[in-house]
């Protein structure tokens, strides 16, 4: 079972709910994924009074863990309030917490996470960083006492797949107790396959979803993916080799079947 | 589970429904040609509705609750557009189909409806967003710079490529409604402003069209916020929508009479009829992305509207005791709205039931 904090989930894959042609994609796509946790941006949309009641009750009624994000937050300050501000509207400690350092690329800006995250945790929250795949970052998240980490694959939206391989094993072999998601950055299955394959705990995808063809589809085949992924990991993968190694002895075998 | 009519285990969509309706005797709504027919809301669905209903002989009577202007109709901070091959990209391929019948009726009933295309060009930054919208539509041609600096001389070395979409068009929300507000007088119909009208309190036929005012009987109605500037200029010329690639939403320049040109549409899960400052920036930053002398257009207006959505974003055709209602148009109501009035129509006059967005309730 993967770990949040004190609580369980069967699923390995977090799910986004922005960006699909309708809220009815959406609930489909959402339910596809088979994930029990749904990111949901507070700024953007709704954040209090009259706005979209009609559109959190088609989340409510999916019966799924809500992790509200502090998406688009610039400053320390500005992710602070929103956290507070999600706490009040979703009745939640958790939150998935942003501070983004350039409109560009979306980078973090791992410094004012690192004082975001040690401010919201001495108030009582239950904080899942968005982070570079940066080690010594992850250590002072897990230094103000995150017991999650969630790095990028690549920058938000890109699709771009995992860009620095080495890093995100680095963070696995040195963070083995932290809950580990990658967050951001996945385009394709396999992308989200190679996560898990690398012992990554879960997975967080929202564009790649929204934004196919099909979102319904590629919600499951995601969810596949994960599924594929998690076991080759548990299996234990076979390590690369530089040459081929036979898998049935050569000995005896006819030279014209040893040459070919 | 959106569908919230599909009752008794019959789909009203199956055949077996409409033969039910011919077996009990009674249509389920008031269809003698002598009664009397109200329609309520004068926005673009039901000023359409009425004047179908009024040339086919109806006594119809529409009621809006604003005044002429019509200000609290979401149709008047519409775009106009009459794009069903560019909608394709976030729409069911319903919206496309209902779409082109409607481009037919434009046509017909303003023949002076501008059907120049729509251009669609990208930041070099959203090239594969770009790249993603040329997927998942059909009906355009690739330009190259040149190609486009032939349909818009202003667009000149601007952009190094684009998508263009020859056979759609656009019309004025704002003249156009009141066009049609005066053909249904013309054919014999009644058009009362500030009358807010109640459809389960009116006698006869009912073609309630009041949108997200209907929440009432349609609880599953929800508003999503379309944002939009009005901007005036004489620096710039374009002779059709212009679409530029956004990550969220469609953002067009559309071109209006006399230098106006109308920003929009923004689309947020919200209530509130609100401009926010980041919508604005996006908005008025989206025109001077497509030509840098928008920089010193006059802003005329900012405004936003609530689209009246169902959770599946399609069109929904009721149809109760006595009382039909249109609603969920959502971005599109001026390309859904002909059609959909002629489906009703049909309905009244000869029983005929479209599968796709009629419901019996």
């Amino acid at each position: 079972m993967l770990t949040f904090y004190d609580k369980q989930f069967a699923s390995r894959l977090l799910i986004g709910s922005a960006l699909y042609p309708s809220p009815a994609i959406m609930q489909d796509a959402i339910r596809a994924s088979a994930a029990q946790i749904v990111t949901v941006s507070l700024r953007r949309e709704a954040a209090g009074g009259k706005a979209g009641d009609v559109f959190w009750s088609l989340i409510r009624e999916l019966d799924v863990t809500v992790l509200p994000n502090t998406a688009g937050c610039r400053s320390v300050r500005e992710a602070v309030t929103t956290a507070k501000l999600a706490r009040e509207l979703f009745g939640t400690s958790w939150i998935k917490l942003e501070v983004i350092a350039d409109n560009d690329t979306l980078q973090p800006d791992v410094i004012g996470l690192v004082e975001a995250a040690t401010l919201l945790i001495k108030d009582g929250f239950e904080v899942f960083p968005y982070c570079t795949e940066d080690l010594s970052v992850a250590l002072r998240l897990v230094d103000a006492g995150c017991k999650v980490v969630m790095p990028w694959a690549a920058p938000i939206g890109s699709a771009r797949g995992i860009v620095n391989r080495d890093a995100l094993k680095l963070l696995r072999d040195r963070l083995p107790d932290i809950t580990l998601v990658v967050d951001a950055g996945l385009g394709a299955p396999s992308h989200a396959a190679e996560a898990m394959e690398l012992g990554f705990d879960a997975v967080l995808l929202n564009t790649a979803i929204a934004k196919a063809e099909d979102p319904v589809a590629m919600a499951r085949a995601f969810r596949l993916a994960v599924e594929a992924g998690r076991t080759g990991y548990q299996a234990g993968l076979m390590g690369a080799r530089d040459f081929a190694s036979p898998s049935t002895p050569v000995i005896g075998t006819p030279f014209w079947h040893a040459v070919s | 589970m959106y569908q919230n009519t599909r009752s008794g285990g019959h789909s009203p969509a199956s055949p077996r429904y409409e033969s039910s309706i011919a077996q009990r005797g009674t249509a389920p709504v008031d269809l003698r040609k002598d009664a009397p027919v109200a329609v309520i809301g004068a926005g673009i669905a039901g000023a359409w509705q009425a004047l179908l209903l009024a040339r086919a002989g109806r006594k119809v009577t529409l009621h809006e609750r604003g005044d002429a202007i019509m200000t609290q109709a979401t149709s008047h901070w519409a775009g106009g557009m009459l794009a069903p091959y560019c909608e394709a990209e976030g729409a069911e391929p319903m919206i496309g189909q209902i779409g082109l019948r409607s481009l037919e009726i434009w046509r017909k009933e303003f023949p002076e409806t501008l059907f120049n295309g729509s251009l669609v060009v990208a930041h070099p930054r959203d090239r594969a967003d770009f790249e993603r919208f040329a997927k998942m539509t059909t009906g355009h041609q690739r330009l190259d710079a040149d190609g486009v600096a032939e349909l818009e001389p202003a667009l000149q070395g601007r952009f190094r490529e684009g998508l263009f979409f020859p056979d759609e068009g656009h019309v004025e929300p704002r003249l156009v409604l009141a066009k049609l507000h005066q053909r249904l007088i013309e054919a014999g119909g009644t058009i009362i402003f500030e009358s807010e009208q109640d459809p389960a309190e009116l006698d006869g036929l009912v073609v309630d069209c009041r949108g997200l005012a209907a929440r009432d009987t349609a609880p599953e109605l929800r508003g999503v916020k379309g944002e939009m500037v009005v901007i005036r200029t004489e620096e710039v010329t374009l002779s059709r929508p212009v679409r530029l690639m956004h990550p969220r939403w469609p953002l067009y320049v559309i071109p209006r009479e006399d230098h106006h040109f109308m920003l929009g549409a923004t689309s947020i899960e919200s209530e509130d009829e609100f401009v926010t400052v980041r919508s604005a920036l996006e908005l008025l930053s989206a025109a001077y992305a497509v030509h840098p002398a928008f920089g010193e257009a006059k802003i005329v207006e900012i405004g936003a509207g609530l689209r009246p959505a169902f959770p599946d974003h399609l069109p929904r055709i009721s149809l109760g005791n006595k009382r039909i209602a249109v609603n969920g148009l959502y971005r599109h109501g001026f390309l859904l709205a002909p059609a959909l009035a002629e489906m009703t129509l049909a309905y009244v006059e000869r029983g005929v039931i479209d599968n796709q967005v009629m419901r019996c309730v």
